[in-house]
């Protein structure tokens, strides 16, 4: 038996394939900048020698490490409203969602790079007469976020994917754009696979570029080794 | 009158009690070598001097002042203390100008060609003004402790405090840094030295310390301390540092 592959109805409908695409981009890269921000905060409050800020700052870590991100997404977009009164729409409820999600992770992730450089760079920095933070910006997260740049891809990726999951609220990303795509064709086989292609384009090309950026900084930046 | 003392200091890690309750002063000029066995306590007091390490009890005096535990206050000691390690403690991601510039643009706010004249000036002094835009991944261990000496030189500390500087050298590179070390010696600088090198200890310096059980066991000139100490323990730590040198 031999399938006919027919991709001429997809291409017809590349538009709503390409609004989808910005709308996948705008919710991967919101979530991208404000989980760094919210992630670098949240792995500063959980180093803090201090413990009521701290356990606060592993608890909200750990739970949003541990717990479905559909159920999640699920959570901000249909229980805030009725429990708080709080309404969001489709894009809001999968940028928190996510924005937070990833922040959990990338607290992890900061929290690995930032212990991991030795003891005597705070020492060198600080006999200098630098404050906590004046370390913290100059010295070890310089260094911190080198060390970091694999594992910052790998959640990169991943959350790019797990943003798919905003399909399920209704919000109009690459996947639901497929999906619609596919119900208004009968072309599945073809619409999934141009979807699944458009990702590894976009992931792909982003890998590069961030492989890229590593070899540039390894080069002027030198290794971290001693 | 003194420029540092120490009073009563104590630090303990756990349930080691590594100081116990010393007292130091140490009058401007002073050249001050401290010697100890291993967990003797040396670089503990050294480390507790500017506060690299907190001290569980007693007090530091910088010029009559004792110094508080606030951040504010500790940054102000610091830059007028410098310090240098017996691992470097270079910035890696830096250049030796740019290790150099650093507390001087971040900490003291100079302008950049400013900090970048001083830095010029100290890389010279310690002979590494050709090595200015290396990495500290391309210097040997002896530049890289001199870079080291001039980052903290350029803040224009009062005293300076070498925390074993040499201990990490390969036995050929540990020359050019004493050579530094007693280049600032001469000049007629304040500073306390943790070393295992009895040798430039009795050239160098003004007074030696012996340590042991975390407080002073013997002190005095350098020939008291290193060719007629009273003490056994003392005499013990020297034998066992003499038994494979040539000299005897």
């Amino acid at each position: 038996m031999t399938y006919q592959w027919d991709f001429t109805p997809v291409l017809a409908n590349s538009g709503l394939l390409a609004q989808g695409l910005v709308n996948t981009l705008k919710v991967t890269g919101t979530a991208l900048v404000c989980g760094v921000v919210l992630g670098l905060a949240l792995a500063l409050l959980r180093l803090s020698p201090r413990s009521y800020l701290s356990w606060p700052a592993g608890f909200v870590i750990e739970v949003f490490r541990t717990t479905p991100p559909l159920v999640q997404l699920f959570w901000f977009y249909f229980a805030l409203p009725l429990l708080a009164g709080i309404e969001m729409t489709p894009f809001m409820a999968a940028a928190v969602t996510f924005s937070i999600q990833s922040a959990a992770f990338f607290a992890e992730v900061f929290r690995g790079g930032i212990v991991s450089i030795e003891r005597g760079q705070w020492d060198g920095a600080r006999a200098i007469g630098m404050t906590q933070a004046q370390a913290l910006r100059r010295i070890v997260l310089p260094q911190a976020v080198k060390r970091m740049i694999p594992a910052f891809m790998e959640r990169a990726i991943e959350l790019m994917k797990t943003t798919t999951l905003v399909a399920t609220i209704s919000y109009a990303d690459l996947l639901y754009a497929a999906n619609e795509i596919s119900q208004k064709t009968f072309r599945p086989l073809e619409t999934f696979t141009v979807a699944a292609l458009i990702y590894f384009v976009v992931i792909t090309a982003f890998s590069l570029a961030a492989r890229q950026l590593e070899r540039r900084l390894s080069v002027s930046g030198e290794s971290t080794v001693r | 009158m003194s420029i540092l003392g120490v009073s009563g200091l104590t630090k303990r890690f756990g349930q080691a009690d590594v100081l116990r309750g010393l007292d130091l002063e140490v009058a401007p000029g002073e050249r001050i070598a401290i010697l100890g066995a291993s967990g003797s306590g040396k670089s503990t007091l050294l480390r507790c001097l500017n506060f690299m390490e907190m001290p569980d009890s007693g007090t530091v005096t910088l010029d009559g002042k004792i110094v508080g535990r606030r951040e504010s206050e500790l940054i102000q000691v610091r830059q007028r203390i410098g310090m240098v390690f017996q691992q470097f403690n270079l910035f890696p991601h830096m250049t030796a100008i740019g290790n150099v510039m650093e507390g001087l643009r971040t900490v003291r706010r100079f302008p950049k060609a400013e900090a970048q004249a001083r830095a010029e000036k100290e890389l010279a002094r310690v002979g590494l003004a050709d090595k200015a835009a290396s990495y500290p991944a391309h210097l040997s261990g002896g530049q890289k402790q001199r870079v080291a000496i001039a980052r903290a030189l350029a803040m224009e500390p009062e005293l300076m405090l070498f925390d074993e500087p040499t201990s990490a050298l390969d036995p050929e590179l540990v020359g050019e840094v004493l050579g530094v070390i007693r280049t600032l010696a001469d000049e007629g600088r304040t500073m306390l030295l943790v070393t295992h090198e009895l040798g430039f200890a009795y050239h160098v310096a003004t007074r030696v310390i012996f340590l042991a059980d975390g407080v002073i066991h013997e002190e005095g000139t350098p020939d008291q301390v290193l060719v007629h100490p009273t003490k056994e323990r003392t005499r013990a730590f020297l034998a066992s540092h003499k038994e494979y040198s040539l000299q005897g």
